[in-house]
C-alpha cells in the first residue's frame, strides 16, 4: 500500500500540484466508470441511453435526487469511509466497519428510546454510537498486540455483531407486539432533524464536519503525524524513538471504530428510525472501496462517498425505470478499486515501456 | 432428546458443514502459501452461478466442473493483482468480492430474468452407503450425504497428505513461512502462490456448486451469505491444519444446525446467540494462542517480501 500514501511531509510544489492531479484523476476515474457501465449495459442487451438516463435522474438529475437519494446514501459511506481511511493510514487493516456500524446503530436506538429531554436525547444517542463502535473495535485492537491479524478478528466481530443485532431485535429491543424482528420506530423527538421537503437529515453535515476534523487532525497535529509515520513504516517510526507505535495504532483503531459506529447511529436516527438486521446493505464493506478511491485522504473521502452514493442511488432508479440489475453498479465499484490498485504499477510499466522505446530509438 | 431430533441435527450439521469445508480447504491451501484470500466469497458466488447455469444447460457434472473453473478464474484475477502487481491482499480481496457479487447478480438477472419464478436446476441425490448408514444416529448423518460431502472429505485428506508428505507441499508451506528462504532454495514463490490461489478459487467454486446442486437447487444474488469469510474463520480456528479445519467446519455447521434442533424440540431460545458462538470461539482461540500463534509466518505480509 505504500504507493497510495502521500509522503509524510509533502513539499510546497507537491502541495499545490496535488489538488489538480486529484481532480484530473477523479475525472478520469469517473469517465472510466461511465464507460465501463455503458459497455456492460450494451453487453447485457439493455437500452444504454434509457438506463444511463435513469441513473442520472436518480442520482444527480434534480435537486430532490441529490438531497433525498444521493446525499442520504453518501452519508453512511462517508463516515464509514473515513473510518477505513484512518485505520488503513495507520497500517491497521480494519475491515470491521460493518460490525462497528451495526453496534453503533444498536446503541443509538437503545439510548434514543429513553426519554431524555430535547436535543440531549439525539446527542447522547450519537455519543453512545461512537462509544459502541470504538468498543467493538477494541478486542481486535487488543488482539493485534498479541499478533492476531486484525483482518480475521474484525471479520469475526462483524458476524458476532450481525447475530447480536438479530438477537436484540427478537429480545430486549423488539417492538411491543413481538410480531416483527425489529425495534419500535423512534419517536419524532429522537430523530435527526430533516431539511423540509426532502429526506436529507442533519447527519450529512455531521459527516462532512467529521471529514474536515479528521483532515485537520491528520495533517495539522502531532497525533496525525504519528499515525502517518507509523502507517508509512512502523519500524522506522519506532526506531526514531519519539513514537509509541502500539499506542498510536490503538488510538487510530479506536477512532476508526468510533467513526463507523457514528455512521450506524446516524443511519438509525436519520434514515431507518428503527433497528433491524438489514439496516446496512454492506455500507461497511463498500466503505473500503470509498476510502481507497479517496487514496485514504479524509478530504477526498467526501467526493468519493458522493460518487458511490450517486452510483447506488442511481442504480436503484436504473433498476426501477430500465429493469437493469442494481448489482451491476457493484461491478463498476469493484473495478474502480482494482484500477486504483493497479494505477501505480500501470504508470511504472508505462514509464518503463516509454523509456525502453526512447533507448531503442 | 429423541434419536430422531439428534439424527436430524447431526445430518444437518454435516450437510451445512460441507460447503464450508470445501471453501476452507481452499483457503487453507492459499493461506499456507502466505496469502489471505478475502475474495473467496467471490469465488463461491461465481461457482454458484456457474453451477446453476451449467446444471441448467448441461447437467450436474458439467455444472460442478464449470463451478470450479469459474471460482478459479476469479481467484486468478486476484492472484494477478496480488502476486504480479503486488497490490495489497486485503483490499484486492475486498474489491474482488464486490466485483464478483455484482457480476453474478447482474448476470443472473440478465440471463434468467428478474421476474417470475426462480430458476430451478437439477440437484444431486443423496448417496446412501450400505451398512455404514445403518449405524444409529451418526449413520445417516455421515453416510447418507451427497457426493459433495464425500468429495470434501477426500479432498481435505488429499490436501493434508500433499502438504505434509510431498516436496511440492513443503515448497508451498515454505512460501508461507519464509518466502525469502524458499526463494533461496529455488522455489518460485510467485508461481506457487498463483497456483495456490487458483486452487483455492476452484475449491470456493465447488463450495458454491454444493450450495446450488446439493442444497437450494437455484441461484440467488449473494447466496454465499458470508461463507467465504466464515471459511477464513474456520482456517484460523483450525489453526491452519487440515484436521483442525475439519473440526472447525463441523463446529460452524453444528451452530447453524442448532436452529433445526431448536425447532424440533420446540425451544424458543434465540439461536442467534448460538450462531455467534463459533466466531467468539475463533476469537478466543486466536487470543489464547501464543504470540503469532499457528499462523504461517509470512501470512498477509507479501508487500514486505
Amino acid at each position: 500500500m505504500s504507493n497510495t500514501r502521500a509522503p509524510v511531509r509533502p513539499s510546497a510544489a507537491a502541495t499545490l500540484a496535488r489538488p489538480l492531479r486529484a481532480i484530473a484523476a477523479t475525472g478520469l476515474l469517473l469517465a472510466f466508470a461511465i464507460a465501463l457501465l455503458a459497455a456492460l449495459l450494451a453487453l447485457g442487451g439493455y437500452d444504454v441511453s434509457l438506463a444511463l438516463g435513469a441513473l442520472w435522474r436518480g442520482s444527480v438529475g434534480s435537486s430532490y435526487a441529490v438531497t433525498s437519494a444521493t446525499l442520504v446514501r453518501a452519508t453512511p459511506l462517508l463516515l464509514a469511509g473515513l473510518a477505513v481511511a484512518i485505520a488503513f493510514r495507520a497500517g491497521v487493516w480494519n475491515i470491521g466497519a460493518e460490525g462497528q456500524l451495526l453496534v453503533g446503530a444498536t446503541a443509538a436506538v437503545a439510548i434514543a428510546s429513553l426519554p431524555f429531554p430535547g436535543a440531549v436525547r439525539i446527542a447522547l444517542a450519537l455519543i453512545a454510537a461512537c462509544a459502541a463502535g470504538a468498543l467493538w473495535a477494541a478486542p481486535a485492537a487488543i488482539l493485534r498486540r498479541r499478533g492476531v491479524l486484525e483482518v480475521i478478528s474484525t471479520i469475526m466481530l462483524n458476524f458476532v455483531a450481525l447475530n447480536l443485532v438479530g438477537f436484540i431485535v427478537r429480545g430486549p429491543l423488539q417492538e411491543p407486539t413481538h410480531a416483527y424482528p425489529q425495534s419500535s420506530a423512534l419517536p419524532l423527538e429522537a430523530r435527526l432533524p430533516r431539511v423540509p421537503g426532502t429526506r436529507l437529515h442533519l447527519g450529512v453535515a455531521i459527516a462532512a464536519l467529521a471529514a474536515l476534523t479528521l483532515w485537520v487532525l491528520m495533517t495539522r497535529t502531532a497525533w496525525g503525524f504519528r499515525v502517518r509515520a507509523v502507517g508509512a513504516n512502523a519500524r522506522a517510526a519506532a526506531m526514531a524513538g519519539m513514537i509509541d507505535v502500539q499506542r498510536t495504532t490503538l488510538s487510530a483503531f479506536l477512532v476508526s471504530g468510533a467513526l463507523a459506529g457514528l455512521a450506524g447511529g446516524i443511519e438509525a436516527t436519520g434514515v431507518t428510525f428503527a433497528l433491524y438486521e438489514g439496516l446496512s446493505p454492506g455500507y461497511g464493506y463498500t466503505a473500503i472501496a470509498v476510502a481507497l478511491l479517496a487514496r485514504l485522504d479524509p478530504l477526498l473521502v467526501i467526493p468519493s462517498a458522493f460518487l458511490f452514493g450517486a452510483l447506488e442511488a442511481g442504480a436503484t432508479a436504473m433498476q426501477r425505470d430500465a429493469a437493469v440489475p442494481a448489482a451491476l453498479v457493484s461491478v463498476v465499484e469493484g473495478s474502480l478499486v482494482l484500477l486504483v490498485l493497479a494505477a501505480p504499477r500501470l504508470r511504472t510499466a508505462l514509464d518503463g515501456a516509454l523509456t525502453r522505446r526512447v533507448e531503442a530509438a | 432428546m429423541t434419536h430422531g431430533a439428534l439424527g436430524a441435527f447431526l445430518e444437518a450439521t454435516v450437510r451445512t458443514a460441507t460447503p464450508l469445508l470445501l471453501a476452507a480447504t481452499g483457503e487453507l491451501i492459499v493461506e499456507r502459501s502466505g496469502i489471505i484470500f478475502v475474495g473467496l466469497e467471490g469465488s463461491i458466488l461465481a461457482g454458484a452461478l456457474a453451477a446453476a447455469a451449467g446444471a441448467y444447460a448441461i447437467g450436474v457434472v458439467g455444472g460442478t466442473v464449470l463451478a470450479a473453473v469459474a471460482g478459479s478464474l476469479v481467484a486468478l484475477l486476484f492472484g494477478f493483482f496480488v502476486v504480479r502487481l503486488r497490490a495489497e491482499q486485503i483490499v484486492t480481496g475486498t474489491a474482488i468480492t464486490l466485483l464478483a457479487g455484482g457480476a453474478t447478480g447482474a448476470l443472473y438477472q440478465t440471463i434468467f430474468g428478474t421476474q417470475g419464478a426462480a430458476l430451478r436446476v437439477p440437484t444431486v441425490g443423496v448417496i446412501v452407503l450400505p451398512l455404514l448408514s445403518a449405524i444409529p444416529a451418526i449413520g445417516p448423518a455421515l453416510f447418507a450425504q451427497t457426493g459433495f460431502t464425500y468429495g470434501a472429505i477426500v479432498l481435505i485428506t488429499v490436501v493434508w497428505w500433499w502438504m505434509a508428505r510431498t516436496h511440492a507441499g513443503l515448497a508451498l508451506r515454505a512460501c508461507g513461512e519464509r518466502p525469502g528462504a524458499a526463494r533461496a532454495a529455488g522455489v518460485r514463490t510467485d508461481r506457487v502462490r498463483i497456483v495456490a490461489a487458483a486452487t483455492a478459487g476452484a475449491c470456493g467454486g465447488l463450495a458454491g456448486a454444493a450450495l446450488v446442486l446439493a442444497q437450494s437447487g437455484t441461484f440467488a444474488e449473494g447466496m454465499s451469505a458470508g461463507r467465504g469469510f466464515i471459511a477464513i474463520a474456520i482456517v484460523a480456528l483450525g489453526r491452519w491444519r487440515a484436521a483442525g479445519v475439519v473440526v472447525a467446519s463441523l463446529a460452524f455447521g453444528a451452530a447453524s444446525a442448532l436452529q433445526y434442533l431448536f425447532q424440533a424440540m420446540g425451544w424458543s431460545l434465540p439461536y442467534q446467540l448460538f450462531l455467534a458462538l463459533p466466531y467468539l470461539a475463533t476469537l478466543i482461540a486466536l487470543a489464547t494462542a501464543r504470540a503469532g500463534g499457528a499462523a504461517p509466518g509470512a501470512l498477509g505480509r507479501m508487500a514486505e517480501d
